[in-house]
C-alpha cells in the first residue's frame, strides 16, 4: 500500500460549501490544479490569509507576495515551521522574514482560526479569541494526513498513518507492506520524500530477493531549503534529548543567522543551519554518513579555508563552470543527473567534472542534491577503499593482515571471488607496501605506469626525469651531467622545478636506463604517490637572519624519507627562521627554526588546488626529534588516510588535537610501533633507477616491437 | 574510387612473438607494417589488440593498466572493454579492436585487415 496522504482541513466554520467542497476563496495546497487554482485566483485579489507557518504555509506566502499580495500568516504553534525549528530558529526566521517582505506579510502565531466570514465573497477570517482579519483569499496549508481509508476499512491497525513492522508488513496481515507517507513505523510518519525512496528500495530489495533480510530501522532525515528565499537545511533532532547530549550554537541576528548542533557520541543527532548554507554540503555529508565529527565542532558549522567559494550553485546560471578542469558547466551536470545518474561518481562519470583536480567536488555534490532533491542514491561504494572491493579501509586492512594476503592479485582472489578491477589495482598495490613493506609480493603490472618505469607520464607517451637534488643544493659536476643527457637525449624542455630540482623532459621510455646510468644521480621521485621533496632555503651558513641550520635538516630529510611510498604525494619544506622563506607553513609537513634551537613542526598545509596553513603538530628541540615526529606522523599517515587523500584533507578530518594525542601525547601507545615501522620501510627502500642496469622484465623499457607475417599452410 | 577486383582487403595473420614478451598483466606497443596496435597479455592468459592511441588525446593505451576486461587509459582514466573495445562510463568513442590468440608454440598472433592494392 502507497496511499499517501492528504491534505488536513482543521475544523473551521465555514469553509465548505453546500456540495460539500471548500468553498470559493478557500484552498487546500497539495497538487499542481491547487496550485494553478490559487494562482488564478489570487490575479483579483489583494489580500490573502495563510493558515498554517510550517514550510508549505510559507511557500505559499512567498508566492502570494510574488503575485503583489499581502499575506496574514496564522498559525497554531508558538513559532514558525516548528516541526523543523527549534524555538530559537522559528523566532529568527520570523525577524528575518518581516524585514525581507517588510509590510506585505504579518505573522499571527498560536491563533486558531474558527470561521471563515463572508457571505458570497471571502472578507475575512475570525479567531478563537475572537478577534477578526480581513481578507479576499484564503489558503489552507496545515499538513498532511496520511490516506487510511482503505486500510481502516481492511481491518489493518492504524495510528497516526498505517502501522508497520521493520520489514513494512503490516502486523496484522504480514502479506500486505505500506510504504512512504502512509505509513507509520516505530510511531513516526515521515513527510518527506527521501524516506519514501528508501522504502521502497528496501521493500523491492526484499521482494525481489536482492536482499531479503532488508531491515527498516527508520531514516535519517535531512532536508535542504529555500524558505522565501532564505537558505536553511535541518537533519535529525531538533532538541536536545539525552543528558549527554551536546548542543553546539551560534546566532547572529542582524544577518539572520542560526547555526545549531546537537551532537551525540562524537556524531550528529541534529542540526540547523538557517541564513548561511555555507557548509551546508558537507554538514550534510557528515549527518548522512553518519560520520565522526572534529573535536573542533567549529569546523563543521563555519567554511574553512579549502571550502571553495560559492557554494550555493542554485544561484548559479546554467552556463557556470563549476568544473575548471574539463570545461564542465553547471547545466552540464544538471543534464546528467536529469538522465538519471543519481550519485557522484555517475555524475562525474558521465560528465568527466571532478575528475582533474578535484577541488569541484563540493559543488558537483550540491549541484547533485538540489537536482536530484531527495532522489540522491547512497552509493555505499564511496565508502570502499577501493571500487573492487566491497571494504572500508580499516576492514581490508585487517582482512590482508588476518589472511596474510601479500599480493594485489591474491586480494581479488580471497576478497573479491577473484574478479580483478583495474580501477583497483594501484590503491591495493600501496596499501600492501605500507601493510607488508619488503614482505609484500610486487606485482608490476598492479603498478600505474609511472612506477613500472620510474618516470612520470607526459601528454605525448614520453617521460620526464627528475634526479634528486638533495636539499635542492647541486654542483657544478652534477649541473653538467644534467646538461649532457638533456642534449645528448634531445630533451623537449628543462626546467628548473617548484621543489627545486632540475626537470628533463621529454624522454622516450627505451632511453630512461641510459639517462639514468649518465646521470649518475638517484631517482627524485617526482612521478609517485611518495615523499617527494623538501624545500629549503639558504639557512644558517650563509644567511644572516638564519637560526637553524634549515639545508641541513632538508637533506636529512629526503635522505631519510625518499621514496617511501604514501596515499598521495607529500612535499615538505624547512625554512630557517620564521620569516619562512621555504614556505613550510603550506607543505603537506613543514619546518621552521625557531630562537632557542627549536623547531616547529607543521602538517596539513597546502599550497596547489586547496590552499590550507597547517597545524602545528610539535615544537621540539633537536633536528634529530624533528625526524622522529616527521616519520612518526608520516607513517600515521600512510595507515590511516584514504587513497588519494592529501594530508590536508586527512589532517582536518581525524582534527589536530587528536592526532597530537596520539602521536605526542602517544594516548593508544601506537608511537614506537609506528616509529618502527617507518624504519623499516626506510630499511627497505632501494632506489628504482637501480632497474635501469637490472630491468626487471627483458621488455621493461622496450618502447616498439615489430611483427612477422605468419605464412599461411 | 577503383573497383578494381585486385583492390581488396585482406585478413591476414601476424606473429608478434612469444608471449612471455609482455610481462603478465601488462601491455606493449607493436608495429605491424604502417599499422600501431596495443597489444595486452590478462592475468588469466588471455591476448587482445587494440589500436594504440587512445581517442580522447592520444594516450598511450598500451601503458594502461588493465583487468581481465577492461583498460584504463594512462593519461586521464578512460575506460574501455578490452573485448569490443567501448567505453566503459564515459563517452569517448569506441577503440578498434584486433582479434588476438596465442598459438600452440605459446606465440601471439594477431589477425589484420589490411587493405591492399594490388599491383
Amino acid at each position: 500500500m502507497a496511499t499517501g496522504s492528504v491534505p488536513f482541513i482543521p475544523p473551521i466554520e465555514g469553509i465548505y460549501s453546500d456540495n460539500g467542497l471548500l468553498r470559493e476563496g478557500v484552498f487546500s495546497f497539495r497538487s499542481l490544479e491547487d496550485c494553478i487554482e490559487i494562482v488564478q485566483y489570487a490575479s483579483d485579489a489583494r489580500h490573502a490569509v495563510v493558515i498554517g507557518g510550517g514550510l508549505l504555509g510559507l511557500e505559499t506566502t512567498h508566492g502570494l507576495i510574488n503575485r503583489g499580495l499581502y499575506v496574514d500568516v496564522v498559525h497554531i504553534a508558538s513559532h514558525l515551521m516548528d516541526a523543523q525549528l527549534d524555538a530559537d530558529a522559528g523566532q529568527l526566521l520570523q525577524h528575518s522574514l518581516e524585514s525581507l517582505e517588510g509590510t506585505r506579510v504579518t505573522f499571527h502565531l498560536e491563533k486558531t482560526t474558527t470561521r471563515v466570514i463572508g457571505e458570497d465573497q471571502v472578507t475575512g477570517v475570525e479567531f478563537k479569541e475572537g478577534s477578526a482579519i480581513e481578507c479576499d483569499m484564503v489558503v489552507i496549508a496545515t499538513g498532511v494526513r496520511p490516506n487510511m481509508s482503505i486500510a481502516k476499512s481492511a481491518g489493518l491497525d492504524v495510528n497516526q498513518g498505517i502501522i508497520i513492522d521493520d520489514d513494512f508488513s503490516c502486523p496484522s496481515a504480514s502479506d500486505i507492506f505500506a510504504i512512504g507517507e502512509c505509513a507509520e513505523h516505530r510511531g513516526i510518519t515521515y513527510g518527506l520524500v527521501a524516506p519514501a525512496w528508501e522504502h521502497a528500495t528496501m521493500l523491492a530489495d526484499r521482494l525481489t530477493g536482492r536482499n531479503p533480510q532488508a531491515h527498516y530501522s527508520g531514516s535519517r532525515v535531512s532536508t535542504k531549503l529555500h524558505v522565501m528565499g532564505i537558505e536553511l537545511a535541518v537533519a535529525g533532532d531538533k532538541e536536545a534529548s539525552k543528558d549527554t547530549d551536546e548542543v553546539v550554537t551560534y546566532v547572529e541576528p542582524s544577518r539572520g543567522v542560526y547555526k545549531k548542533l546537537i551532537v551525540r557520541g562524537d556524531h550528529i543527532a541534529g542540526a540547523i543551519l538557517l541564513g548561511d548554507g555555507a557548509t551546508t554540503p558537507r554538514l550534510l555529508q557528515s549527518f548522512n554518513g553518519n560520520e565522526k565529527l572534529p573535536a573542533d565542532r567549529a569546523a563543521i558549522l563555519f567554511p574553512i579555508a579549502s571550502d571553495t567559494v560559492g557554494i550555493d550553485v542554485s544561484s548559479l546560471s546554467d552556463n557556470a563552470q563549476i568544473c575548471d578542469c574539463n570545461g564542465v558547466s553547471k547545466g552540464q551536470i544538471v543534464s546528467a543527473v536529469k538522465a538519471g545518474n543519481r550519485n557522484f561518481k555517475s555524475v562525474c562519470n558521465a560528465t568527466r567534472a571532478g575528475t582533474g583536480c578535484g577541488s569541484c567536488k563540493p559543488q558537483i555534490e550540491a549541484t547533485l542534491e538540489f537536482v536530484a532533491y531527495g532522489l540522491v542514491a547512497d552509493d555505499p561504494s564511496a565508502h570502499y577503499y577501493v571500487p573492487g572491493i566491497p571494504m572500508s579501509k580499516s576492514e581490508l586492512m585487517h582482512a590482508v593482515k588476518t589472511k596474510k594476503l601479500k599480493s594485489v592479485s591474491a586480494v581479488f582472489k580471497a576478497l573479491a571471488d577473484g574478479k580483478e578491477d583495474a580501477g583497483s589495482k594501484a590503491e591495493l598495490a600501496s596499501l600492501l607496501k605500507t601493510i607488508w613493506g619488503d614482505e609484500y609480493e610486487d606485482e608490476r603490472d598492479a603498478r600505474f605506469i609511472n612506477d613500472r618505469v620510474h618516470a612520470n607520464i607526459q601528454r605525448d607517451g614520453t617521460f620526464s626525469v627528475v634526479p634528486r637534488i638533495f636539499g635542492g643544493i647541486t654542483s657544478p659536476d652534477e649541473l653538467r651531467r644534467i646538461a649532457n643527457v638533456a642534449e645528448k637525449y634531445n630533451a623537449g624542455m628543462v626546467k628548473v622545478t617548484g621543489g627545486q630540482r632540475i626537470d628533463i623532459l621529454g624522454i622516450p621510455k627505451e632511453h630512461l636506463p641510459d639517462v639514468w646510468r649518465e646521470l649518475d644521480m638517484p631517482s627524485g621521485h617526482a612521478y609517485a604517490k611518495a615523499f617527494r621533496t623538501c624545500k629549503t632555503c639558504v639557512g644558517t651558513d650563509f644567511c644572516r637572519f638564519g637560526l637553524g641550520d634549515s639545508t641541513s635538516l632538508g637533506i636529512d630529510i629526503e635522505k631519510r624519507f625518499q621514496g617511501i611510498e604514501m596515499p598521495h604525494k607529500v612535499k615538505m619544506a624547512v625554512s630557517g627562521c620564521p620569516r619562512n622563506c621555504a614556505e613550510a607553513t603550506v607543505k603537506d609537513i613543514g619546518v621552521i627554526a625557531i630562537d632557542g634551537g627549536k623547531w616547529e613542526i607543521y602538517v596539513g598545509g597546502a599550497a596547489g588546488a586547496n590552499v590550507r596553513k597547517g597545524d602545528v603538530l610539535a615544537i621540539v628541540d633537536s633536528a634529530d626529534e624533528a625526524l622522529k615526529h616527521i616519520g612518526r606522523f608520516l607513517q600515521y599517515y600512510r595507515e590511516n588516510a584514504k587513497y588519494l587523500e592529501r594530508t590536508y584533507d586527512f589532517v582536518e578530518r581525524i582534527g589536530i588535537e587528536h592526532i597530537k594525542e596520539i602521536l605526542i601525547d602517544d594516548t593508544e601507545s601506537i608511537a614506537d610501533k609506528l616509529d618502527a615501522d617507518m624504519n623499516s620501510a626506510i630499511d627497505a627502500y632501494v632506489d628504482p633507477w637501480q632497474e635501469g642496469s637490472k630491468p626487471l622484465h627483458s621488455s621493461q623499457f622496450v618502447s616498439v616491437s615489430s611483427a612477422s607475417e605468419v605464412t599461411q599452410s | 574510387m577503383s573497383h578494381s577486383t585486385t583492390d581488396s582487403a585482406q585478413t591476414q595473420t601476424f606473429d608478434i612473438g612469444h608471449i612471455d614478451m609482455i610481462p603478465i598483466g601488462e601491455g606493449r606497443l607493436v608495429q605491424i607494417r604502417h599499422i600501431h596496435l596495443a597489444v595486452f597479455r590478462t592475468r588469466e592468459g588471455k591476448v587482445f589488440a587494440t589500436q594504440a592511441l587512445c581517442p580522447h588525446k592520444g594516450g598511450p593505451l598500451w601503458d594502461g593498466t588493465i583487468d581481465a576486461n577492461k583498460l584504463i587509459c594512462p593519461l586521464h582514466s578512460y575506460t574501455f572493454d578490452l573485448a569490443n573495445g567501448e567505453p566503459i562510463d564515459n563517452e569517448c568513442k569506441d577503440l578498434k579492436t584486433y582479434s588476438a590468440t596465442v598459438n600452440q608454440n605459446d606465440h601471439i598472433e594477431v589477425k589484420i585487415t589490411l587493405r591492399s592494392s594490388a599491383k
